[in-house]
C-alpha cells in the first residue's frame, strides 16, 4: 500500500496526469469548436443531405476507439499518406484521435438540445429577423445547459479512452503516457493495486472537471 | 457575464499551455521499437538515462513484441529495433530492411506454471519433453499467440514435440490469449495455467501468485537480444545518425556495464554479450 502512495506522489505521476489532462482537453476543445455549431446548423438549417448527417453523428457515437486508433495510425505512418507531418507516436496523434471520437458525441447531443429549443424560440428568432449565425449563438446561449452536457459527454469520451491513443501514442514513457494507457501497463506488470490506484485518480480527476465545468458555467 | 469574458482568457491560456508542452521533446530525439520484455523488465528505464546523460539524445521506446517492432520499423515508424527473434530478424535482414545486426545481451526463457504441477514438469531441464508432458495431461497452458519473440520460440519447442497444440488443444487446454508477457503472466496465475516467460519479466512481474518456475537451464531456453538498424538504401530515416550512435552505446563499454548492472531484487537480469556472442 505504502509502495502505492510513493508512485502517485512521483513528478513521473504528476506529468501522466498533466499530459493525459492537456491532451483530452484539447481534444474536447476542438470537438466543442467543430461540434457545437455544426450541431446547431443541423437543428435549424435546411439542407440536402442534413438528415444523413444527422443519422451519421448518432451512429458515430458508438464509433469503435480501436479502429479510429487504426485507421489514423495508417494515414499518419511515415509509409501513409499524412506520414511526411511526422505525427505517429505523438501528443498531437493523440489528441486527432480523441477529437475525431468525442465531435460525434458534441455534434449530436447539440443537435437535439438546440432542436428543442429551435422548436421554443424558433418563430420569435425568425420574427426578429435573425440571421442563421445569430440564431445559432443565441439557442446555444439558451440551452446552455444542454450545450455543457454535450461538451462533458464528449470530454467523459476523451479522458476514458485507452484504445485510440495507445496506437497512435504508443504509450512511450515521458512523452505519449497517459492515465489509461499507464493503467494497462501497469496491470499487464502485475502491479495491480498500483493499477487500481491509478483508476481511482482518473475517476477523480474526471469529477474533478466536471464539477469545475458546472461551477462555471452555473455562475 | 462573467463567463463571456472569463472564457476567451481560458481558452488562451490553455492554447499556449500545450504550445509548449508539444514543443518540450524535440531536441534529439530517437524511436526505438522494442519487445515487452525489455521493457516491463525495467531495463530500458535503467540504461536510457545513463545513454541520454551522456549523449543528449531521448529514446523514446515503443514497447510491442518482436513481430509487431520489426513490422513498425519496416513502414518507417521507428529508427531502429531492440528485439529477440533469431528467425524473424533474419527474415527481416534478408527483406533488406535492416543491417548491422549486433547481440547486445542475453538471458533465458523459464516454464512457469501452478506449484500444484498437475503434469509434474517441475525440476526438469528439458522444456522439450516438458511441453509433452502438459499436452498428454491436457494441463491448461497459456500462449502469447502475439508473434512475439516469446510466442516464436514456443513455437519453435511446439514444433520439436511434433504436437500443433491449437489443433489438439485449442479452445480447451491450450489458451492462446493473444498478448503481452504481463497479460499472459496474469491469465496463467488466474488459470493455474503453464505458460512460457522471459526470465527479465517473471523477474520483476508483481502478481505471480501461486505460480513459479518449474523448468529451467535448458541450452534450448537461450534467448538472445539484438539491436538491427534500417538499411538507409530502403529505409531514408533522417535520424539513422542518431540511431546508430544508440546502438554503437549499446555494445560499447560503457553501455554494456549499464545492462549488466541491472539488478531485481538482487539478481542480474540481462548478461551483456556483445564482446562474445551466444
Amino acid at each position: 500500500m505504502r509502495d502505492i502512495w510513493t508512485a502517485l506522489g512521483t513528478a513521473e505521476f504528476a506529468r501522466i496526469v498533466g499530459l493525459s489532462l492537456t491532451i483530452s482537453l484539447s481534444a474536447t476543445v476542438v470537438a466543442a469548436i467543430v461540434g457545437l455549431p455544426s450541431g446547431a446548423a443541423l437543428a435549424i438549417c435546411r439542407f440536402p443531405g442534413r438528415r444523413l448527417l444527422i443519422l451519421l453523428a448518432n451512429a458515430f457515437l458508438g464509433l469503435p476507439p480501436v479502429v479510429v486508433g487504426l485507421a489514423l495510425y495508417l494515414m499518419l505512418s511515415r509509409s501513409g499518406p499524412l506520414g511526411a507531418l511526422a505525427l505517429l507516436f505523438t501528443p498531437t496523434a493523440m489528441v486527432i484521435a480523441q477529437a475525431l471520437l468525442a465531435t460525434p458525441i458534441v455534434t449530436a447531443l447539440t443537435h437535439r438540445a438546440i432542436e428543442e429549443s429551435w422548436q421554443e424560440y424558433g418563430g420569435a428568432l425568425r420574427v426578429d429577423g435573425a440571421t442563421r449565425s445569430r440564431s445559432i449563438r443565441m439557442l446555444l446561449a439558451i440551452a446552455r445547459r444542454s450545450v455543457l452536457t454535450a461538451v462533458l459527454a464528449g470530454f467523459g469520451r476523451t479522458i476514458s479512452e485507452v484504445g485510440a491513443v495507445l496506437i497512435v501514442g504508443g504509450n512511450i514513457a515521458g512523452y505519449t503516457r497517459i492515465m489509461t494507457t499507464a493503467i494497462v501497463l501497469k496491470t499487464s506488470e502485475g502491479e495491480l493495486g498500483l493499477a487500481l490506484g491509478l483508476g481511482f485518480v482518473l475517476i477523480g480527476v474526471s469529477i474533478i472537471v466536471s464539477a469545475g465545468a458546472f461551477v462555471l458555467w452555473e455562475r | 457575464m462573467k463567463l463571456r469574458k472569463l472564457f476567451p482568457a481560458l481558452f488562451v491560456a490553455f492554447l499556449a499551455h500545450t504550445a509548449v508542452a508539444a514543443e518540450q521533446p524535440v531536441p534529439q530525439s530517437i524511436i526505438l521499437a522494442s519487445t515487452t520484455s525489455v521493457e516491463n523488465s525495467g531495463l530500458l528505464a535503467h540504461i536510457l538515462p545513463v545513454f541520454t546523460k551522456e549523449t543528449g539524445i531521448t529514446v523514446h521506446v515503443l514497447a510491442q513484441g518482436t513481430g509487431q517492432a520489426l513490422q513498425t520499423a519496416a513502414s518507417d515508424d521507428a529508427d531502429l529495433v531492440l528485439v529477440h527473434d533469431p528467425e524473424a530478424e533474419q527474415t527481416f535482414i534478408a527483406a533488406g530492411d535492416g543491417i548491422d545486426r549486433r547481440q547486445i545481451a542475453w538471458n533465458d526463457f523459464v516454464v512457469v506454471g501452478p506449484r500444484s504441477d498437475p503434469a509434474h514438469i517441475a525440476g526438469t531441464h528439458d522444456a522439450v519433453a516438458a511441453l509433452k508432458m502438459i499436452a498428454d495431461a491436457r494441463a491448461p497452458f497459456v500462449s502469447r499467440g502475439d508473434k512475439s519473440g516469446t510466442d516464436a520460440l514456443e513455437h519453435r519447442l511446439w514444433r520439436v514435440v511434433g504436437i500443433d497444440p491449437a489443433r489438439s488443444g485449442g479452445g480447451s487446454w491450450y489458451r492462446d490469449i493473444g498478448g503481452g508477457m504481463g497479460a499472459a503472466l496474469n491469465t496463467a496465475q488466474a488459470m493455474n495455467a503453464y505458460t512460457i516467460s522471459d526470465r527479465g519479466t517473471w523477474l520483476s512481474f508483481g502478481n505471480k501468485g501461486n505460480l513459479d518456475v518449474l523448468v529451467e537451464d535448458d541450452p534450448r531456453l537461450l534467448n538472445r537480444y539484438d539491436v538491427i538498424l534500417l538499411n538507409p538504401a530502403r529505409h531514408p530515416v533522417p535520424k539513422q545518425a542518431l540511431a546508430a550512435r544508440f546502438a554503437q552505446w549499446l555494445v560499447s563499454p560503457e553501455g554494456q556495464a549499464a545492462i549488466g548492472a541491472y539488478k531485481v531484487r538482487g539478481e542480474q537480469l540481462f548478461h551483456p554479450s556483445a564482446a562474445a556472442p551466444m
